[in-house]
């Protein structure tokens, strides 16, 4: 198992704040809108330094989401910044006919997805973004796993001519990707070669199935472990290659298991390659309020889960 | 009165009253002809609406059909929200130069690019966003205003929207965020017949005063006649004219479900229903220009 070190635990979102500020520095047609949570989405540098390319919108997302889509003729690249379960849930009407149905050139920036946004609880715990991101034709589905990522995923989608969810988080986790990396969307990031187990992960769980990797190395476990910050498009090629090598498959997601990374994954391998899945996911079920940490450990999103789970995969491996 | 010089349509020399009123008599024509020919789409509405596209595309805005540019760079540009009443734009668009007329016959087929409602997914010239489920048109369009600010161009953004589509909540939001943002170069017009597809307005959704409501937002707001060009070019003029003055524009605009065709006036019947073949017919007969000019 490789060896993953790092010298310091930042935020995701912060990595959104830091890669927004420089392309605002690099690409001028970049414009910043927030519905009231500038702080939060980490946008101040970008407002500080570009006023006049910042729009405060309110407390008011569905405006948000239209008056994005009308910047975008006139050729401006608009980043909307706020809540994933304010960015997608509450207006998914608004991102399907005005942004994904007309084509518009939207980066739609989440923060705060999943169990992790920690005390404020189940209302605002977004465990469905994915699913309903990724089923909306055209869309491009990221979901980066560590500061570095995320920022190098902030800048490419610039890049990227069409309508993008970033989605991110708010507690400090381990910043283990290169700070040069170039970040090639829908390309999967192989972390750890195996040959026992395919493990994809994606977003936070990244991380927990860098230490899953390890716990099962001392067992003699192999496992290949894959960073799939894209769910759409889907890296098939890499996936079926590592499924077949080693004949088993876990899947780990801060997401329910309907409609996120582990579903397009199931329907991917159902249709290509039939072979034993696991999925750590939230089982149908809201979240509640606690700390990030007691979250992941009550909803079996951490890396003694992905252990479990690939037992139970190698299990039933033919 | 209207700085006129930057908002006359390049593309077509100016037009009498007389002219405009025979166009659209034409496109009536061929909104009556569209939505039978598919018995299906939106004539009320869409025929209430007629004269005031007529004044915006061939006398108030300036506009280059042809080629289309969708970031509508130094032109007027226009927004649809209620974009149920297609068949009206669809015909203007056309009659333009937007694209061929003969266009107009596959209205709401299979794979036309005059879908049932407006969308830019199949490439049609003059559409710029995707409209329908209502009341997103406003959001859009203060964005579309926003970027022409940004961008130095100093032509406006026109938008539509029903009267009955004020009950979206986000148009409020855009209502507040146009006044707060100082968006104007913006002239937004509410069709205020008064009807839905349930009922009346006041029956349905109880709104009240639309332009007290606005102006309560701090918008300008124009209220007059939207189906008689006599009245109805002095007001859009009125309306470019309060551009620029650090208010958005919002013009309430009078008008029938139906004008034009008598037994389609009055009442919401005629919002949904298409006409039969006799009352084709009657329409026809009641929308007299030359009927070499059908599609």
């Amino acid at each position: 198992m490789k060896d993953f070190p790092y010298t310091e635990s930042k935020d995701t979102r912060s990595g959104f704040g830091a890669g927004l500020a420089e392309l605002g520095a690099s690409n001028p047609n970049v414009v910043a809108l927030c519905a009231d949570l500038t702080g939060s989405l980490k946008m101040d540098a970008f407002k500080k330094a570009f006023p006049e390319r910042f729009f405060q919108v309110g407390i008011a997302e569905a405006n948000m989401m239209g008056v994005a889509a009308g910047m975008t003729i006139g050729g401006k690249i608009p980043f909307t910044g706020t809540f994933a379960n304010f960015s997608t849930g509450r207006v998914y009407d608004q991102i399907r006919q005005s942004i994904a149905y007309s084509g518009k050139n939207v980066k739609i920036c989440a923060s705060h997805a999943g169990l992790t946004l920690g005390e404020d609880g189940a209302t605002h715990q977004i465990l469905e973004d994915l699913g309903m991101m990724k089923m909306l034709p055209g869309m491009t589905v990221i979901n980066p796993c560590d500061y570095n990522q995320t920022k190098a995923a902030t800048i490419a989608i610039a890049d990227h001519e069409g309508p993008v969810y970033l989605r991110f988080g708010r507690p400090v986790v381990p910043n283990f990707t290169p700070a040069d990396q170039k970040f090639e969307i829908g390309k999967a990031w192989t972390l750890n070669e195996g040959t026992d187990v395919s493990i994809f992960a994606t977003g936070h769980l990244v991380w927990k199935a860098v230490l899953a990797g390890k716990l099962l190395a001392e067992k003699g476990i192999n496992a290949e472990i894959i960073n799939i910050h894209t769910i759409k498009p889907l890296d098939a090629e890499a996936i079926l290659a590592s499924a077949r090598k080693t004949g088993c498959v876990v899947t780990a997601e801060e997401h329910q298991m309907n409609g996120g990374l582990g579903d397009s994954i199931a329907q991917l391998l159902a249709r290509e390659e039939p072979l034993p899945l696991e999925m750590v996911a939230v089982h149908d079920s809201f979240g509640e309020s606690g700390t990030p940490d007691q979250l992941m450990e009550k909803y079996h999103l951490n890396e003694a889960a992905i252990v479990e789970a690939v037992e139970a995969v190698m299990k039933r491996r033919k | 009165m209207a700085d006129t010089t930057t908002t006359k349509t390049v593309e077509q020399p100016e037009k009498s009253n007389e002219e405009l009123k025979e166009i659209a008599t034409q496109v009536r024509r061929d909104i009556v002809r569209m939505v039978h020919a598919v018995n299906s789409g939106h004539p009320g509405g869409s025929l209430g609406c007629t004269d005031l596209f007529v004044a915006l595309f061939f006398k108030v805005m300036k506009h280059h059909p042809e080629p289309f540019d969708m970031d509508g760079k130094d032109q007027d540009i226009f927004f649809l929200s209620n974009g149920h009443i297609s068949a009206t734009w669809y015909s203007v668009l056309a009659r333009s130069g937007y694209f061929p007329i003969s266009e107009l016959s596959t209205f709401r087929k299979l794979n036309s690019r005059l879908q049932g409602h407006p969308t830019t997914h199949e490439g049609l010239p003059g559409i710029r966003v995707a409209s329908g489920s209502l009341g997103q048109g406003l959001s859009v369009a203060c964005g579309a205003a926003q970027a022409k600010k940004m961008n130095g161009d100093k032509q406006r953004v026109f938008v539509l929207m029903g009267d009955g589509e004020l009950e979206e909540g986000q148009n409020w939001e855009a209502a507040l965020y146009a006044s707060h943002h100082k968006i104007d170069n913006l002239v937004a017009i509410v069709d205020r017949n008064g009807q839905q597809i349930d009922g009346s307005t006041d029956e349905i959704g109880g709104l009240g005063d639309v332009a007290e409501k606005f102006k309560a937002f701090g918008w300008h707001v124009i209220e007059g006649d939207g189906n008689h060009f006599e009245a109805l070019i002095p007001l859009l003029e009125n309306c470019v004219a309060a551009t620029g003055k650090a208010k958005p524009v919002m013009f309430v605009m009078d008008t029938k479900m139906g004008f034009g065709v008598d037994f389609m006036m009055d009442g919401h019947k005629w919002h949904g229903v298409a006409p039969n073949d006799a009352q084709l017919a009657t329409a026809l007969d009641e929308l007299k220009v030359g009927t070499e000019g059908d599609y």
